[in-house]
């Protein structure tokens, strides 16, 4: 919000950097400002074009459990508010047929279909990336079952089902249930129509169905429309009774009661990341909190091979989450996640204390994914000169810890390594420091053979780094295949 | 039927309560703390919002119905109020209609009421005459499934401002000079990194600790994990900055023993062991007073020979004598995590591995056993340490904080839940790992700034999630482990933050403030019970002589107040008082609204 409102602050969102020139002091960059067919200046965030768009598309801040327009906002808090096409679902883009509903619609002139890509130069001194982490794919680990297994969501997809401006409105539903009432809109629809087309042999004809199919069925009427009745009626019957059973089951069915939480998807798994994610221990403790809060009767494990709450007040919140919540931890990395014939997933985990092989049946498991640098680091690796460190993220200087290889280039937050909202707080002052020292080329002049010796140190460590590099790309390529 | 009485009987209640009010509107009149409500020419301006107001309020409707309220002298709906024909709009009303007060119904003062108000400004309106209804986050937004009450809700919101407005008062914003000085207390890696940060920036700094030499706990360690760098080399790193930057003053052996004033203009009193006295005036101050290892007394025989602490074990690597043991036990989360003391230190687990993994490439045939609870590895090259330290052949076991290992003479027995058997691992030397603790007399130093300390006496920052690196109080902030335990890594970047966090508020020329904070009124009698109450130490007794008598006052600070109003709230004779907020004020507020009820 205060971001927005700066007026020292240019923000250039949905840009990308294509080229960085010069040094630290005296950089200049080259940004390609998207197209978003939506004049920034003009719109005022209002939403009527939102409104009236007729193409509705899947939802990715919602993780696909929403539905928004071919003109959208990523989400309603987002800076700026301001408005954007997606060109590969808008029908004047897409299939070409003339739309142009939102232009209409839009009372202040911002839309534009002819709007381009644009190009902007910017000279700046220093740069601070902070450009943030990627989840890691759940569907790489096979044996968990997620995009299998309709109840194996992730932590994210769970975070959605959790907030009440969320797509099932704060309620957890099964994902499998979820699905029961689209078949049941989808069947609903279908005998509306079947209904419709019934009603009307009913009316030319004067007739119940049930007589006529006795009629028809003992051959004293046949031919042209009564054959088309005929199969219309029997085709309606099976479709009433699957509706039936549908509407049954949709209306028995509950809310997700008992929850698995199961950590270190993807981290700390020598497969995919060697790295812990340093986050996912006390955002799962946080979802399974406010899970029983929605519903104080639900049975909620975490499965964890230790619970890593280490912020100032976390372990505190953990003992909460055990003691008065009554969430239950367990010691454990769980071995598989298989389902039974309601859906329910089922785990598998060794109890280490009981030493046994246990399995546990629940309404949903809930995968703690690991944080992973983005694709887009290697790019800007690449782009900026500033090298990787073994793990994918950007690599920096242990003391001052922002600096990355590259003089006038700091990073900050998970760009640098997965951390928490605090932390990634505090770092972005702390570049921001950084930045405005490389701005006023203090240390430069001032120092003289400490920072010659210091420069040197760097270099030395950059080259290390370099192999680092190297070695995350093999590691890359080694996953692909 | 039942409903008539009912609503007779709130009626006469809400009658009784205007003669009430009435009745107190004059005693307020005497006492002159508000001025009588004038005939004030209030504007009102209902916005559409594009569709998030006008998609459920008629909004023409509402500005109909705004202009038959009292005072009312003219009033509109417009799509945007917020966009440039929006408040050319206000402006052109203000002039054309000799305006004397502007309402604006539409979205939320948090984000609009700024914009609103400058644009007052701009055409010549006191910007402090201005009010909001917000009938959008308020009400559109929310009753999207109830338009009738809805639209009743907006009516009385819009009533409610209009009643406010007429009796605002002109105001002009608080401003005050800033002294371009930063005191940084403490001088480890966290308060070294503050200091050549502010420097760097310009800020002329004053580096005050306590002890004759800089460094904190870093002086103490070996090498800096994960990445294993010398101690010596990263502090002396940090020295050199600092003693090389032309702005920062050194005071080592010194205390900080008195601050007044407020942000801007901090005046200290520093003391060095000398006994020699300094008196200065900052406008920022970073609190960077570190923490201390705990001391493990009477805990798994600890006797500092055979059974030590993890920085005992760092001083003994340090001075790369050999140790001349060959079988090590650690033992984590000795006095934390427990009762009486229980939070995790974050750090510990990450010096028993660094250690165990340095005496593993000292001497490959020691043997280092490490028992924990949970091994707090977080973060990518922490976790990665782990992974080598295993490599390397370091024994790791769970305890159960239920069944604690035992340390014997020459052994270690613990409950390995694995196998359900009770162990026993030779043992030369046990090195136990403790947490950081709040240093003595950090409670006293906090007493001194009146910052809020939590219960293990670590300060306590504003917000935090968002706000990691501030106090409460403007003008001060915090790094290092005086917040909470951290790595270097960690203590030097939020030393960095607060500094940048200090100089976004120092670069200014001057401070400035709302003008809706507290008064003094003449009905104050000096009984001192909003002394207490105020969260901010915004409020002072005063003594006063007249006719020869002694008489008590309370006087506030215009800049410390942030105008929360529970000293007026707790006042029993209205002798203090918020601008914005006084009792004629919200009682007119109260009188609209209870004047729709049947
Ligand atoms: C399910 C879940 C729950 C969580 N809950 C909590 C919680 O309760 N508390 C907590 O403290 N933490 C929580 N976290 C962790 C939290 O998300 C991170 O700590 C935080 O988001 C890190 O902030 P960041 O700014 O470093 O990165 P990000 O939030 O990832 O932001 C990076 C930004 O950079 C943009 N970007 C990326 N590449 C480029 C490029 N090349 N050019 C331009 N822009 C680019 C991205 O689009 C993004 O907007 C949670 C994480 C998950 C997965
Ligand atoms: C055994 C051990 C091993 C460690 N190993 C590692 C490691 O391997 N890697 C790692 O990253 N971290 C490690 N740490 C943590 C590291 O010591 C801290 O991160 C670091 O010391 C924090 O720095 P700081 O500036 O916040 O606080 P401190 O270093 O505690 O400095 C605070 C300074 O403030 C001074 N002070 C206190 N009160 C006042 C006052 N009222 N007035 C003036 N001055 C005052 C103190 O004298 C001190 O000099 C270890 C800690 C311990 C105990
Ligand atoms: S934070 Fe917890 S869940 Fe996440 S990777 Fe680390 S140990 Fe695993
Ligand atoms: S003033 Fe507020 S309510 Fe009106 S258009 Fe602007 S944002 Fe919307
Ligand atoms: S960091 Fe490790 S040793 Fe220290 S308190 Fe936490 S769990 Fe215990």
């Amino acid at each position: 919000m205060d971001v927005g409102r700066h007026p020292k602050i240019r923000l250039l969102a949905y840009s990308e950097v294509e080229g960085v020139e010069g040094e630290m002091g005296n950089f200049r960059i080259r940004v390609r400002k998207k197209a978003r067919y939506v004049d920034e200046n003009k719109c005022t965030g209002c939403g009527s074009c939102a409104e009236k768009c007729p193409t509705v598309v899947c939802d990715a801040y919602n993780v696909g459990l929403a539905k928004r327009k071919a003109i959208y906002k990523y989400f309603a808090q987002g800076i700026p508010s301001v408005y954007t096409i997606d060109a590969a679902h808008c029908r004047n883009f897409e299939t070409g047929k003339k739309c142009g509903l939102c232009s209409r619609i839009c009372q202040a002139g911002a839309i534009d279909y002819q709007q381009e890509d644009r190009i902007v130069e910017l000279d700046v001194g220093a740069i601070i990336l902070a450009t943030g982490y990627e989840l890691f794919d759940a569907r790489k680990v096979p044996e968990y079952g997620y995009g299998r297994l309709p109840n194996v969501v992730t932590s994210l997809e769970f975070e959605r089902f959790l907030s009440a401006s969320g797509p099932t409105g704060g309620h957890v539903y099964k994902p499998s249930d979820l699905a029961v009432s689209e078949v049941l809109a989808t069947l609903e629809k279908q005998m509306r129509t079947s209904s419709r087309e019934i009603e009307r042999f009913e009316k030319t004809f004067e007739m119940s169905s049930e007589r006529f199919i006795e009629k028809f069925n003992s051959g004293e009427l046949t031919g042209g429309h009564y054959d088309e009745w005929a199969g219309q009626y029997r085709s309606f019957l099976p479709l009433k009774e699957k509706f039936k059973r549908t509407k049954e089951r949709a209306e028995s069915l509950k809310t997700a009661h008992r929850l698995a939480f199961i950590q270190c998807v993807g981290s700390r798994d020598s497969r995919f990341n060697g790295h812990c994610s340093a986050f996912c221990c006390m955002h799962s403790i946080k979802e399974a909190v406010i899970a029983r809060e929605h519903d104080p009767e639900s049975e909620v494990h975490i499965f964890g091979m230790d619970i890593r709450a280490v912020g100032k007040n976390f372990e505190e919140y953990r003992n909460r989450a055990e003691g008065e919540a009554g969430i239950k931890f367990i010691r454990s990395r769980v071995a598989e996640v298989t389902e039974n014939d309601s859906h329910n997933p089922v785990i598998w985990y060794e109890d280490t204390k009981a030493r046994q092989v246990r399995s546990m049946e629940v309404d949903m498991a809930i995968l703690a994914v690991a944080c992973e640098p983005g694709p887009s680091a290697r790019r800007l690796s690449e782009l900026l000169g500033v090298p990787l460190n073994e793990f994918g993220f950007y690599a920096t200087l242990t003391v001052p810890p922002l600096d990355t290889f590259r003089p006038g280039v700091f990073a900050c937050g998970c760009a640098h390594g997965p951390m928490d909202i605090p932390e990634s707080v505090a770092q972005a002052s702390s570049a921001a420091a950084r930045a405005a020292s490389a701005l006023m080329g203090a240390r430069s002049k001032e120092q003289g053979a400490g920072s010659g010796e210091q420069d040197a140190e760097s270099r030395k460590q950059v080259a290390g780094s370099e192999d680092h590099g190297a070695k995350a790309k093999k590691r890359e390529a080694g996953k692909g295949e | 039927m039942e409903q008539k009485p009912r609503s007779e009987k709130q009626a006469k209640g809400s009658e009784e309560l205007k003669a009430g009010s009435e009745k107190q509107e004059a005693g307020n009149e005497l006492s002159s703390c508000s001025p009588p409500p004038g005939k004030a020419r209030t504007g009102v301006f209902v916005c559409h919002c594009g569709s998030n107001i006008a998609g459920l309020l008629d909004c023409e409707a509402l500005a109909e119905y705004a202009a038959a309220l009292p005072n009312v002298v003219y009033a509109k709906d417009n799509l945007y109020t917020c966009s440039a024909s929006g408040i050319a709009q206000i402006q052109a009303a203000i002039r054309e209609h000799g305006l004397t007060r502007v309402v604006v119904a539409s979205c939320s003062p948090r984000t609009h009421m700024p914009l609103f108000k400058s644009a007052c400004a701009e055409a010549g309106l006191n910007q402090y005459l201005f009010e909001m209804a917000n009938i959008r986050d308020q009400c559109s937004w929310v009753h999207v499934q109830e338009r009738d009450a809805a639209r009743q809700k907006a009516m009385d919101l819009i009533r409610m401002a209009v009643a406010k407005a007429a009796l605002l008062e002109p105001l002009e914003d608080i401003e005050s000079s800033l002294v371009r000085k930063a005191m940084v207390l403490g001088a480890g890696v966290a308060g070294l990194s503050a200091a050549s940060a502010l420097a760097d920036m310009g800020v002329e700094v004053l580096l005050v600790e306590r002890e004759t030499e800089l460094g904190g706990l870093v002086r103490r360690l070996n090498r800096i994990g994960p990445s294993n760098e010398p101690a010596a080399e990263v502090l002396a790193m940090l020295l050199r900055e600092v003693e090389s930057a032309s702005h920062v003053r050194l005071f080592p052996g010194t205390d900080l023993v008195g601050v007044s004033g407020v942000v801007g203009n901090y005046e200290i009193s520093l003391k060095s062991k000398g006994g020699e006295e300094t008196e200065e005036t900052v406008g920022a101050i970073i609190v960077a007073t570190g923490a201390v290892p705990f001391i493990p007394e009477g805990l798994f025989g600890f006797d500092g020979r055979k059974v030590i602490t993890q920085i005992d074990l760092e001083e003994r690597l340090r001075n790369g004598s050999p140790l001349e043991v060959k079988n090590i036990v650690m033992i984590q989360c000795v006095g934390a995590r427990g009762p009486g003391r229980s939070y995790c230190s974050r750090i510990c687990c990450l010096t028993a591995v660094k250690n165990a993994l340095l005496i593993k490439s000292r001497d490959p045939n020691a043997r280092v056993h490490i028992l924990y609870r949970d091994i707090q590895m977080y973060g990518a090259e922490n976790e990665k340490l782990l992974r080598d330290s295993r490599g390397a052949g370091v024994k790791f076991d769970i305890f159960d904080p239920a069944f604690p290992p035992v340390v014997k003479e020459g052994s270690v027995e613990f409950y390995q839940p694995l196998t359900g058997m009770t162990i026993e691992t030779e043992c030369d030397l046990a090195v136990l790992s403790t947490p950081l603790v709040a240093p003595e007399g950090s409670a006293a130093t906090a007493n001194l700034m009146r910052l809020p300390v939590d219960g293990n006496n670590f300060f306590m920052e504003a917000h935090a999630k968002l706000r990691p690196l501030d106090f409460a109080t403007d003008g001060i902030f915090l790094a290092g482990t005086a917040r909470f335990p951290a790595t270097v890594r960690e203590a030097v970047a939020q030393g960095l933050g607060a500094a940048s966090r200090a100089n976004t508020m120092l670069s200014k020329d001057r401070l400035v403030f709302s003008a809706l904070v507290s008064y003094v009124t003449d009905r104050c009698d000096g009984c001192g019970l909003c002394l207490d109450v105020c969260p901010y130490h915004a409020i002072t007794m005063e003594e006063f002589e007249r006719d020869g008598r002694v008489f008590k006052k309370v006087r506030t600070d215009p800049i410390l107040c942030k105008g929360c109003g529970v000293c007026e709230a707790t006042c029993p004779k209205r002798g203090v008082l918020v601008h914005g907020f006084t009792p004629s004020q919200i009682r007119a507020q109260v009188d609209a609204l209870l004047e729709a009820l049947p």
